[in-house]
């Protein structure tokens, strides 16, 4: 069920609509250019997630800090980055993000904020929770989002910077986007209970659970928790359940170990059409603005394609760039 | 010129920089009781026992314009952090395209000779080397070590300081007026014709008293310092190889894909070098074992200016190539 109306203006709720389309439709040809063999190496797609990271990353400013997981594009996108520098890092083009040298799970953007996909499970949670007390030390009221997953729950570093992070009152969120798999294996089988946000009482700080396909109810969460941070109340711990419509990844034969009849069961509550029937409830949006929404989210992916398919390859020699900061 | 320990040059390092740019600071599990008192509790930061969490912060923290130095103490307790310096410190530049510095200092003590045991001895910056990505240093004097820990500061990118154990209550010159040592800067320590040892850290102090005994024999070896292990400054190594016409590497860490592996290759690869060998190169390096805790079993593992002399002995006895033993 959706929640209770978060009282927000219209335009940011279609906003809202218009990001998470924007990734899913991303998302979708992140996996058909996957297979069409004009992206390399691996893609996670964050289809069935939207509302996560849409609804953490429309309570931030500009000036606030994310970090990312291997299944980083909807973050990048909900954060507000260049489309075109994104498609053109997934082609391995000198415009994209990393100069062709990240793909697909590296992609940042400093200027926005945005620290970084990461490849590594949990290896971003510390980095965040420098970001995090760098902006308590600027003293300017920002803060800083780890995204991460149910796998990285059980991995040290989130235990390590949990208590750091309470300890010095840091004002970062964490945000577990709980999807039920670890890869392969399922939370249930590897989680002592069964929600991570219970571990936050260990801590000290308020641990919640939120429908994660409900992007007002994350939102509303988020908000809470970035008003804490920005007073000097320290750290929260969002978990929110949701699920990975695709496998863990794009590569082709793949075995996926989950019940189809789980994966339709998520699908039935796609974040996306609840937040359009909620829109249309409220009277807040029609079949002509849905229209409208769809078509500006495609024609920006076509010309982010348009542009990366015409962007340079790098240079072979580039390979030796940067390898050390000037 | 006024004397300072080893230690003593370094902890000064750190307090000049920091007086010099207030957007450095310190985290480590034992804060340094002069640091604390002068920069408080803001700036040097005791943190919990939690090295990848204090490993991947200066990370996070230099990505948003924070120059952070973090002391692991002993080499051996940064092996927790080991995602964090592999994964993302020594990568993040590179694969974000260059778009952000990551200006951070690690600081790790390295080496035995203390009966510290396997866990609390080890050498292991060859390990470090082979990651594209970080810079390095083991110095062997107080004045090398506050110069390189001053660029290493002021440098953009994540630098490693490994700092020699067996060193840290060494006196030496230090100037008081600031200076800076580059990296990739060999130094040559003593000056000689019949053959070169290349030596690191407490092994140039052992090597340059080899020197001074052999010297009485009429031998005049010449000991190089490289200081820096990345980047490593291949040209003056070669350049004494090529002039002594014979190499020796002391090293106290083990033989095996090692430093001294590493200079043995930089000597031997090089065409113009390799002709003016007039023998194989030897290397004299800690045994490839663990550590072990008795004097008498440390002692047995660990090179020293008589294993150094031993090793210029065999070196000055070696033939070229061709030549039957």
């Amino acid at each position: 069920m959706m929640s209770i109306s978060a009282n927000l203006p219209p335009d940011k709720q279609r906003e809202m609509l218009r990001l998470m389309l924007t990734i899913r439709h991303f998302e979708e040809r992140a996996s058909a250019d996957y297979h069409a063999g004009k992206i390399f190496g691996v893609v996670h797609c964050y289809i069935g997630e939207e509302a996560v990271a849409v609804g953490v990353c429309s309570t931030l400013n500009r000036g606030d800090r994310i970090i990312s997981t291997h299944r980083g594009h909807g973050h990048c996108i909900a954060k507000g980055a260049d489309l075109n520098r994104m498609v053109a890092e997934l082609y391995g083009r000198q415009t994209g993000y990393c100069k062709g040298k990240g793909g697909s799970m590296h992609i940042a953007d400093f200027e926005i904020g945005m620290l970084g996909a990461n490849g590594i499970v949990a290896g971003g949670l510390a980095i965040v929770t420098g970001a995090g007390l760098a902006a308590q030390m600027d003293g300017k009221g920002g803060v800083a989002v780890s995204f991460f997953g149910d796998g990285a729950s059980n991995a040290g570093p989130f235990h390590e910077c949990l208590n750091i992070a309470a300890t010095w009152k840091l004002p970062v969120i964490y945000v577990c986007e709980n999807n039920m798999w670890a890869a392969q294996t399922s939370a249930a089988a590897t989680h002592a209970l069964s929600d991570v946000a219970g571990r936050a009482a260990g801590y000290g700080i308020p641990g919640v659970v939120v429908d994660g396909n409900d992007v007002f109810a994350v939102f509303q969460a988020a908000q809470t928790a970035v008003e804490r941070a920005r007073g000097g109340g320290g750290p929260t711990l969002i978990e929110c359940k949701t699920y990975r419509w695709r496998a863990h990844t794009e590569r082709r034969g793949l075995p996926d170990p989950r019940d189809r009849t789980e994966v339709e069961a998520w699908q039935r509550r796609d974040p996306i059409r609840l937040l359009e029937q909620r829109l249309r409830q409220q009277g807040e949006l029609d079949g002509d603005g849905l229209q409208a929404i769809e078509a500006e989210v495609m024609r920006a992916l076509e010309a982010a394609v348009a542009f990366a398919e015409a962007s340079a390859l790098p240079l072979p020699e580039q390979a030796t760039d940067d390898v050390f900061a000037a | 010129m006024r004397e300072l320990t080893y230690n003593q040059a370094a902890v000064e390092a750190v307090a000049e920089e920091m007086r010099r740019d207030a957007k450095i600071f310190y985290m480590t599990t034992d804060p340094i009781e002069p640091l604390l008192a002068e920069f408080g509790g803001q700036r040097i930061r005791a943190t919990p026992i939690a090295e990848a969490a204090m490993t991947g912060m200066a990370i996070g923290a230099a990505g948003c314009g924070y120059r952070p130095i973090v002391d692991w103490r002993q080499v051996t307790f940064c092996f927790v952090a080991m995602d964090q310096i592999a994964n993302q410190a020594a990568k993040i530049h590179y694969m974000f395209g260059g778009q952000a510095k990551f200006p951070i200092l690690y600081r790790a003590a390295v080496g035995g000779g203390t009966q510290l045991a396997a866990q609390h001895s080890q050498s292991p910056y060859s390990m470090f080397m082979n990651l594209a990505g970080l810079k390095m240093f083991l110095p062997s004097t107080p004045y090398d070590l506050k110069g390189l820990l001053k660029t290493a500061i002021r440098d953009n990118g994540p630098v490693i300081s490994f700092e020699s154990n067996r060193l840290m209550a060494r006196t030496g010159p230090v100037p008081e007026e600031d200076y800076t040592i580059p990296f990739g800067q060999a130094d040559i320590k003593r000056t000689g014709s019949d053959v070169t040892v290349v030596a690191l850290a407490w092994l140039v102090h052992e090597a340059l008293a080899a020197a001074e005994e052999l010297a009485k024999e009429g031998i005049s070896v010449e000991v190089v310092d490289p200081r820096t292990l990345v980047p490593l400054d291949a040209d003056t190594i070669r350049g004494s190889v090529r002039k002594t016409g014979r190499l020796v590497i002391a090293d106290e860490a083990g033989p095996t894909a090692g430093f001294s592996a590493e200079v043995a290759a930089v000597v031997t690869e090089n065409a113009a070098t390799f002709a003016r060998l007039k023998g194989p190169v030897r290397r004299v390096c800690a045994l490839q074992v663990p550590i072990p805790y008795s004097p008498v079993l440390e002692n047995y593992v660990f090179p020293d200016r008589n294993r150094i002399i031993a090793g210029i002995r065999d070196a000055l006895q070696a033939s070229g190539c061709g030549e039957v033993a």
